[in-house]
């Protein structure tokens, strides 16, 4: 089980969170005007990175607050914790 | 390569097993081939038997980063099935159940084939229609599928608690589905393929992917550069680490998937269950171990580990179905990184670099569909088109929009 530190309640059981996967996809704002390929590669395209991920997380048994966590997806270490993004709360 | 009989099981026996031949060779690999398939497990091999059996293609190469088959092909639960709901998905389980059907006689390997049922639960009304409609599909498509109340599950799988927390209200019966021994399919695809000429080339990764002019030229590897005419990808888990080689981009995403295993007991599930709401899996391997399928992990991994309430939330389950199974130990538990398409369907493709095929997203039941999946990549590879099973499973579906929806269907248990 994941050890991640919440940037608002301090370090908890990953069983307290949800995540919600690559973090910085950003809703295209005018998605009539674009073409099918760039609409399926904004909703479906992933880097799925072996390394180094950046990722959402939702505290839903905590302060219920979105945040990036960047995590080696090899070692699984959480390297750094930063607050919510403009993508952030739009996943899921 | 001889063949496996009852005489030449005695002849070795008289010289103490000391006389076996190798199973498959451990060839250099050559400086250019045809084909080079990029993964050794169960559906790259069989991938490479069905070239040189189906289309003559014989001057093919598998690269195995690894052992043979020692990713996922050695990390599932075993089960066989082809009760989909959705025709796409439906025809194509339902190739390789067949294929199944025949497979030990045909491969001259026994890969231990049981053909001991696959039971689904259903705990909620709803489940209950949902399963009713799935018969119906099933039967539409020629598949065999049976409605059990909950009296005839107890009968069949006497040890089962129909009273628990959420109460077995009726399930669904594949009296053709069952498990298979998966280090024996993938054993005898290898042998199979070698027998034909394919070179099995072990602990050699490949690196990169080289292009020219839009078109795959070869691959790089520790063992130096081969040149391919065509590359097939079938790397499960890390099929976006190559992609990203070519400068493709796919929908997948890697996560861990984790099993586990009891302690050998005396035969006491003579089946196999699978609960899609409590979300537990189990059957009992022919040595006695009972073998549990968890679920995948929340992020992304290629840890080949996971966490541990995911396999506690599935010992819940199973313990709540299965009250004698409470003090039953555990003797191993692992994760294989399992690649999830956005609809948790496969996708068996060309790229638009030509020559470059991928087979990937099988997600977290990949392993039952071990022949059908190489029958039909076979077939895209040497003809450079798909085979009408598979063709709904091309890349492009992520574009126009056409998703085969397992999701609901059969996206949790396999």
């Amino acid at each position: 089980m994941l050890l991640i530190t919440c940037p608002w309640c301090g370090p908890r059981a990953e069983s307290e969170f949800t995540c919600g996967g690559e973090a910085d996809i950003a809703r295209p704002l005018h998605p009539e005007t674009l073409t099918d390929e760039a609409w399926g590669e904004y909703l479906f395209m992933r880097r799925n990175t072996r390394g180094l991920h950046r990722e959402q997380w939702y505290h839903s048994f905590g302060c219920r607050r979105w945040f990036v966590v960047e995590r080696d997806t090899v070692t699984y270490e959480v390297r750094a914790v930063d607050g919510p993004t403009p993508a952030a709360g739009s996943a899921r | 390569m001889s063949r496996y009989s009852i005489f030449t099981l005695v002849r070795n026996a008289l010289s103490y097993h000391e006389g076996w031949e190798r199973a498959w060779r451990s060839p250099q690999p050559k400086r250019e081939y045809d084909v080079v398939i990029v993964g050794g497990g169960g559906h790259g091999l069989a991938t490479a038997y069905y070239l040189a059996k189906e289309h003559g293609v014989r001057n093919v190469a598998v690269l195995e980063k690894g052992w043979l088959g020692g990713g996922n092909t050695a990390r599932n639960t075993t089960i066989v099935r082809s009760n989909y709901l959705w025709d796409e998905s439906a025809r194509l389980y339902e190739k390789s159940l067949r294929l199944f059907e025949t497979l030990s006689q045909e491969l001259n390997y026994n890969v231990m084939f049981s053909q001991r049922g696959v039971m689904n639960l259903a705990h909620t009304l709803q489940e209950v229609r949902d399963t009713e409609r799935r018969i119906n599909a099933n039967h539409l498509n020629g598949i065999d599928a049976e409605l059990l109340t909950p009296e005839q599950v107890k009968e069949i799988v006497p040890i089962i608690n129909l009273k628990s927390r959420y109460p077995v209200l009726g399930a669904s019966f594949q009296r053709r589905g069952g498990v298979a021994r998966h280090d024996a399919v993938a054993w005898g695809f290898a042998r199979a393929a070698d027998a034909y000429g394919v070179d099995i080339i072990q602990n050699c990764p490949v690196t990169g992917i080289r292009r020219e002019g839009g078109a795959v030229s070869g691959v790089d590897t520790p063992k130096g550069y081969i040149k391919a005419k065509k590359v097939g990808v079938v790397a499960a888990g890390h099929s976006s680490v190559i992609a990203s080689m070519a400068g493709i981009r796919l929908p997948l995403e890697s996560r861990p998937l984790q099993a586990l295993v009891s302690e050998p007991l005396k035969p006491v599930l003579n089946t196999v269950v699978m609960s899609n709401a409590v979300h537990a899996y189990i059957s009992q391997a022919d040595k006695g171990d009972l073998v549990i399928g968890a679920g995948t992990d929340q992020y992304n991994g290629y840890g080949q580990r996971g966490s541990f309430q995911v396999i506690e939330h599935a010992l819940q389950a199973v313990v709540e179905l299965f009250p004698v199974f409470s003090r039953v130990r555990m003797n191993r538990q692992w994760a294989g990184i399992v690649d999830i398409a956005p609809d948790a369907c496969p996708i068996i493709s060309r790229t638009h670099v030509r020559g470059l095929y991928f087979n990937c997203g099988w997600g977290t039941g990949g392993f039952k569909a071990t022949p059908g999946s190489g029958w039909v990549f076979a077939h895209t590879l040497a003809r450079d088109e798909p085979h009408a099973l598979n063709a709904p499973f091309s890349l492009d579906r992520f574009c126009s929009g056409h998703l085969i929806d397992e999701h609901g269907a059969a996206g949790v248990a396999h």
